[in-house]
């Protein structure tokens, strides 16, 4: 058994995981990118099906490592009307367990609230992340991401337009 | 006064920010359009078994779309006939019947009640057949689209959907094996007024500038050409305020247009789907189905956009500035697993509340309705291609058709029409 993946402990986890929510809540979104292998994806449940697939079920956000580049990409430019300007957002994670480790992959889940702040309105996103985290040379790196929404439906938030 | 300024002979054409401000506008567009006409409730693959039941939230009203051991679809208003509390309390599943929890009068999921603890305390006159559920007074389905009425004497559903009944047999011939509202809905909000949303959903001049990240995204994921064959860009006035813009696009269509972003794998399979399409439906219907994008406006609140994949939406206001949205996703039923992958991934590409897209459409409606507020007395212009004798998608015509139809419910008395008002001597 890798060694590496066993020594990890919940600090190191929740360190990389603060990091990550610090980079979203900056708009360092392209060094936020490179925290992803090159098979990531990054994904979103509709309100109605949080457990489900993205195969055979209509989610909210469904990325591969493709469409998240190009989300970035878009994120950081211009012509996205919906963030340009873009929204304040501001995320508190707790309750983070690694749930299981397989050699270098690492289950991670955890409790999320994301603020985000547009146009006088404060817009609250409840729910919990799954990261599939991998080690390797370079450190930690998101093999997969998905935000499970608690909210019953969108109305009372609107639209996912920015990372949630 | 008339929201809507008609001048035909000028090509103007204009209609008041009132229209998207005024509560008793809201009021008025309740009693006159919301109850009077055909409004969307599900598809029939959402009551597929028996027992089978959805509760849908058409404005106010909340109905338990439903169908019965008998086998028959119906639309309950989810309200105890007793004392009023809703009987039903999950917003989908399976159920043989209904009971309502404040004192246990249960319903079959036929409607009828089954069940009044202590019944024995209640006189003669106390009838269980006249103590069914209440239904909507009219329901109806085209090719397995359902509608509600609270208008009992509104015309069929088939005639109320005129020319619309032929751009929903281009979606639902899309499958020999009918049609499926695939899992996962899309439940939002928008701080607009909802007739904004109807603008927006065949709006064909807004997507260069408004999309502009898409159309990026599409290019840069290799779709640069048209399909091959006749080129489309049409509108059309389908009759009673429903309209539809038709033409070509870019962006790859699972049924049956392939694009490099689906794949080499999916090549084959779209070229096998094309072929089933063409022997069933001759090479023409076929070419059309497979390579032409509609969105379809059915009147008043209803959109089935055919484009890079099928989404239904619908929308109820909750005040002027406020609508709840339900959009799904349809698809042909038995579909294999990669293609209904290929499907919704290419309905993410654009559509939805964290689509490329949709985002951008909510920012512009929200930012349309702000304006409104410092701007209460103007007017919006609607004129393009006015004298089009076959308006483009970059026209304006399918609103003008809406424009029109919401008018002459809302205010019958009132003419639109400039020279009907310089005749009146107005």
């Amino acid at each position: 058994m890798p060694q590496a993946a066993s020594a990890l402990s919940r600090a190191d986890v929740e360190d990389f995981l603060f990091a990550e929510a610090a980079l979203l809540d900056e708009w360092r979104l392209d060094e936020w990118l490179a925290l992803f292998t090159e098979d990531a994806t990054y994904s979103v449940p509709s309100t109605d099906s949080p457990e489900s697939e993205p195969s055979d079920t209509l989610f909210l956000i469904a990325d591969d490592a493709g469409r998240l580049r190009s989300r970035v990409e878009q994120l950081l430019g211009k012509t996205t009307w919906s963030e340009s300007p873009h929204a304040r957002t501001r995320r508190l994670l707790a309750n983070v367990r690694i749930r299981r480790t397989d050699g270098a992959r690492i289950w991670v889940t955890s409790n999320f609230v994301v603020y985000r702040m547009r146009s006088n309105q404060t817009a609250a996103y409840v729910g919990r992340y799954e990261h599939v985290l991998e080690r390797g040379e370079k450190g930690l790196r998101i093999q997969s991401r998905r935000a499970i929404l608690d909210l019953e439906s969108l109305r009372d938030v609107g639209k996912v337009s920015f990372i949630l | 006064m008339s929201h809507v300024d008609d001048d035909i002979q000028s090509g103007l054409f204009r209609v008041h920010r009132q229209a998207f401000l005024d509560p008793d506008v809201l009021a008025e567009e309740r009693a006159r359009i919301f109850e009077r006409c055909w409004i969307y409730l599900g598809h029939e693959s959402e009551v597929a078994e028996a027992g089978a039941f959805q509760v849908r939230e058409l404005g106010v009203r909340k109905i338990v779309f439903v169908r019965g051991r008998d086998g028959v679809v119906r639309a309950l208003l989810n309200s105890c006939t007793h004392r009023g509390a809703e009987v039903c309390r999950e917003r989908r599943g399976n159920a043989n019947s209904f009971q309502c929890f404040y004192h246990g009068w249960t319903f079959s999921n036929e409607g009828r009640l089954i069940g009044v603890p202590g019944e024995e305390a209640y006189g003669t006159g106390f009838s269980r057949a006249q103590l069914a559920l209440r239904e909507a007074p009219r329901l109806e389905q085209y090719r397995g689209f359902w509608f509600v009425s609270f208008d009992p004497e509104i015309a069929p559903l088939a005639d109320y959907l005129g020319g619309a009944a032929e751009y929903l047999d281009l979606v639902a011939d899309q499958s020999e094996l009918g049609m499926e509202i695939v899992g996962g809905a899309q439940s939002y909000a928008i701080n607009a007024n909802w007739k904004l949303l109807v603008e927006n959903s065949y709006d064909g001049y807004h997507a260069q500038i408004a999309h502009a990240r898409y159309m990026k995204y599409l290019a840069s994921s290799g779709a640069v050409g048209l399909p091959e064959g006749r080129k489309w860009n049409s509108v059309r006035d389908l009759g009673n305020g429903h309209a539809c813009i038709e033409y070509t696009a870019p962006w790859g269509r699972p049924i049956a247009h392939w694009v490099p972003a689906f794949g080499e794998s999916a090549a084959p399979e779209i070229a096998e789907i094309r072929a089933k399409l063409e022997a069933r439906l001759g090479p023409e219907r076929a070419h059309r189905i497979a390579t032409t994008s509609r969105n379809l406006g059915i009147f008043p609140n209803l959109v089935i956009n055919d484009i890079m994949a099928i989404t239904i939406r619908t929308f109820h206001p909750l005040a002027p500035g406020r609508m709840n949205v339900e959009a799904w996703s349809l698809a042909p039923r038995g579909e294999p697993p990669e293609h209904r992958r290929h499907r919704l991934e290419n309905f993410l590409t654009f559509l939805g509340p964290g689509g490329f897209a949709t985002p951008d459409d909510i920012e512009a409606l929200e930012s349309c309705q702000r304006g409104y507020a410092s701007t209460p007395r103007e007017w919006n212009d609607i004129s393009r291609d006015t004298g089009a004798a076959e308006p483009p998608i970059t026209g304006e015509h399918q609103m003008r058709t809406f424009w029109r139809r919401w008018q002459s419910l809302l205010a019958p008395n009132v003419t639109s029409l400039r020279e009907g008002r310089r005749a009146a001597g107005r």
